[in-house]
């Protein structure tokens, strides 16, 4: 079965660089599209061309199974010609720098690239120096707004919408990309945001982003719809930002009797990859409130239509 | 035909001697590489046959700015900056005294080096140019230079560049024995532990940018620790780089105690702040970091005050490499040169400091700090003049620096003020056609 696009909705930018910028329209429009996509990757013909012809490139300086397939099978679909370079690649682990390979790519004239790269402000450097279009797939700390959309969108298919909901989002705000992509996206389609961590993992300046802050728990989940956890990088565990593993999941990892300080129908969520029994046990990944793995699902339809509504934009469309 | 060292009479023109709190409108006269004299009239009462005349009208002099911090390249990274390159910078800036950093590869931190740079600089600058020397050995923050004789080979302060000296234990014997050689020591006050992996100022920006931040604490903790060591040791004292509020109040309170410590400010703390950034602009990447407007503003009015003495370029030359990537991967640094100036100006059209307080602390307080002749226009000073068209319109076009790194916060920016004529020893080095 073939489902025709709705051709009105088009993301009128050249880039998606992070969700500071899009309107709630925009947001919305995506969410859409990305609704029929879902749909038709659970079809055996999964294959679309609108892409027919076009060339994605997904450029990855950070190491990315789930992102860059997830791109990869998105552009597939489509129809695009799709070619991966990480830094299992040469010449990146080469060190010719990001200007470079960005203007070494240009030359071979792509439609899309899709960038992640470890250093906040990297992908939009790179955006400057081609003339395709560019999709941040995560840089650094900063954004990671295809992730805050298949967040958003699970939310949406779960609990039927949006706003009004309270989503606490736990774990290593300080370093995180999802958890910022993600205040900016909840706050704009009108959900209430919390962050709970210890203090030495919140930005400076986190209450001016519009969101509450827990330092606790107990207090952080009290009446949320969703508990999203982020994953606690290994680094962060060597006693510079807090001392200890058990410690950390003594306090602020997700297990059952944490859980239930939230509301009973509330659901779970981790962008993954998670580290079990450091950010939340097994019982509770695996068990019936998870959405964890409908996340992923998300990701392939959303990037779907990410790439759909750019390439309206694109030259010869 | 004119002789490159014939008398000049700059001719009716609003004349600004800080060193006098001179604020008059008259002639100045320049002869043998000295001033003669500043007053009313000069040109009337006659001058001597084959004075260059330059009518000066609508403009103001003022003595050459004396900039305490800029870096050189020599020795060790001339593909950044050349005694040579610098000093077209800084006659194209009205600056004709630069103070050159020992953060150099060798570092200046023995005699031989310092006589190389003087030598360097009297071959190759257009502008008189000073080197401090180091305060500890290769500035690894252990051992003591050689502080007399690196003073005597003409080393005219000690620092140890953009490096904090860490060791209290050290910092004390320093200030202890830097005092019987009445030796000035200046340093950047940074913690690298607070600062850590941190990049821009802590605060909502950083954390909306993604970035780590470096807090304020990391400055002022270090020139706490310092005012009470020079309580201890006695001693010259100078703050290298003070950028905010909290550090102001540790000032504040040196100063009303009575000891010996005075401080800059870099060009770019009283002029931009943190957000200024943007979308990750590296040319306003710079140590220690750009902060809040806050403490801009209290800053600008510190130096109104003469709280902080000096205002500094903290020229900073740095390749394309550092800076065309990523903002946490960035070298800091800024030029400033040849823009310290005009940026300072912007402050005085904004009404932010009087046009007097700008200059003394550009030019009179730094050339005090340090023992140099310049900063003023008495009779008898050296001729290090600059001619300033305060009002006229430009843009600065980042190809026409005469640095050879082009890293500027005013990148394309529309400034209002610049030198046109700068004099030196009553020799014209530059002027704006």
């Amino acid at each position: 079965m073939t489902i025709a696009p709705k051709p009105s909705f088009v993301l009128s930018m050249r880039h998606l660089l992070g969700i500071e910028g899009l309107s709630h329209e925009d947001i919305s429009g995506l969410l859409d599209l990305a609704e029929e996509f879902v749909e038709l990757n659970r079809q055996v013909e999964k294959k679309r061309t609108s892409l027919r012809g076009r060339t994605l490139i997904n450029l990855f300086f950070e190491v990315s199974t789930r992102t860059q397939a997830s791109f990869e099978l998105a552009g597939k679909r489509l129809g695009a010609d799709v070619m991966n370079m990480s830094t299992s690649s040469s010449s990146m682990r080469k060190g010719e720098t990001l200007i470079d390979t960005a203007i070494t790519l240009n030359a071979m004239h792509p439609d899309i690239i899709v960038v992640r790269h470890h250093a906040s402000g990297a992908v939009e450097l790179l955006a400057r120096k081609v003339d395709c279009s560019v999709i941040n797939a995560g840089d650094g700390s900063h954004e990671h707004p295809t992730q805050a959309l298949l967040d958003a969108l699970t939310i949406r298919r779960n609990k039927g919408h949006i706003d009004g909901l309270l989503v606490a989002i736990c774990g290593d705000i300080l370093h995180s990309r999802v958890a910022r992509s993600n205040i900016i996206l909840l706050n704009a389609m009108g959900a209430r945001v919390r962050v709970v961590a210890p203090s030495t993992l919140l930005p400076p300046g986190i209450e001016r982003f519009g969101v509450e802050v827990a330092r606790d728990m107990r207090e952080g989940l009290a009446d949320a719809d969703i508990v999203m956890m982020l994953r606690l990088q290994r680094e962060r565990m060597n006693g510079s930002y807090i001392p200890s593993m058990s410690e950390y999941f003594h306090y602020y990892g997700l297990d059952e009797k944490k859980l239930a300080y939230a509301k009973p129908d509330a659901l779970v969520m981790h962008p993954g990859p998670m580290n079990r029994g450091v950010e939340i046990d097994s019982i509770v990944a695996d068990g019936a409130q998870s959405l964890i793995r409908e996340q992923v699902e998300m990701g392939v339809a959303v990037r779907m239509a990410v790439l759909e509504a750019l390439s309206r934009s694109l030259p010869n469309a | 035909m004119l002789s490159d060292r014939s008398p000049i009479l700059l001719a009716n023109a609003r004349i600004v001697d800080p060193s006098r709190d001179l604020d008059i409108v008259g002639d100045l006269l320049i002869a043998e590489g000295v001033i003669r004299e500043a007053k009313k009239g000069i040109g009337a009462a006659g001058v001597p046959e084959g004075t260059d005349v330059i009518d000066c009208r609508g403009k103001l002099i003022a003595p050459g700015l004396v900039d305490m911090r800029a870096f050189i390249g020599e020795p060790g990274a001339a593909s950044r900056e050349t005694l040579a390159s610098a000093s077209q910078a800084a006659a194209a800036g009205g600056v004709t005294t630069v103070i050159c950093q020992p953060d150099t590869s060798p570092a200046i931190d023995n005699p031989a080096t310092v006589d190389f740079v003087l030598r360097r600089a009297r071959d190759n600058a257009i502008v008189h140019v000073h080197p401090m020397a180091a305060i500890t050995k290769g500035l690894e923050g252990k051992e003591m230079t050689e502080i007399g004789l690196l003073k005597a080979a003409g080393a005219v302060a000690f620092t140890d560049g953009v490096k904090s000296v860490t060791n209290a234990q050290v910092m004390r014997r320093v200030l202890t024995y830097a005092g019987d050689f009445d030796a000035l020591i200046v340093h950047h006050t940074e913690d690298p532990n607070l600062i850590g992996d941190g990049v821009m100022n802590e605060g909502e920006f950083a954390a909306r940018l993604g970035l780590l931040g470096i807090p304020k604490a990391a400055e002022t903790v270090m020139l706490e620790r310092d005012i009470r060591l020079v309580a201890l040791s006695g001693g010259r004292y100078h703050a290298a780089s003070v950028t905010c509020v909290d550090t102001l109040e540790e000032l504040r309170r040196a100063k009303d105690a009575g000891l010996n410590v005075t401080a800059s400010a870099s060009i770019n703390h009283v002029t931009l702040n943190e957000n200024d950034i943007g979308p990750y602009r590296t040319f306003l990447k710079v140590a220690p970091p750009l902060r809040a407007e806050d403490d801009r503003k209290a800053l600008v009015e510190a130096v109104g005050a003469g709280l902080v003495d000096v205002i500094m370029s903290d020229h900073n030359p740095q390749d394309v490499e550092t800076k065309r990537v990523p903002f946490a991967e960035a070298a800091p640094g800024a030029i400033g040169l040849e823009t310290m100036l005009t940026a300072g100006l912007r402050l005085v059209h904004g009404g932010e400091i009087e046009l007097m307080a700008l200059l003394r602390a550009m030019s009179t307080r730094p050339a005090e700090l340090l023992g140099l002749p310049g900063g003023t226009l008495k009779s008898g000073a050296p001729a290090d003049v600059i001619v300033v068209d305060t009002e006229l319109p430009w843009v600065l076009d980042p190809n026409e620096l005469k640095s050879k790194c082009k890293n500027t916060p005013f990148d394309e920016a529309r400034l209002t003020g610049r030198v046109v004529r700068t004099i030196v020893s009553g020799r014209t080095v530059y002027e704006y056609v």
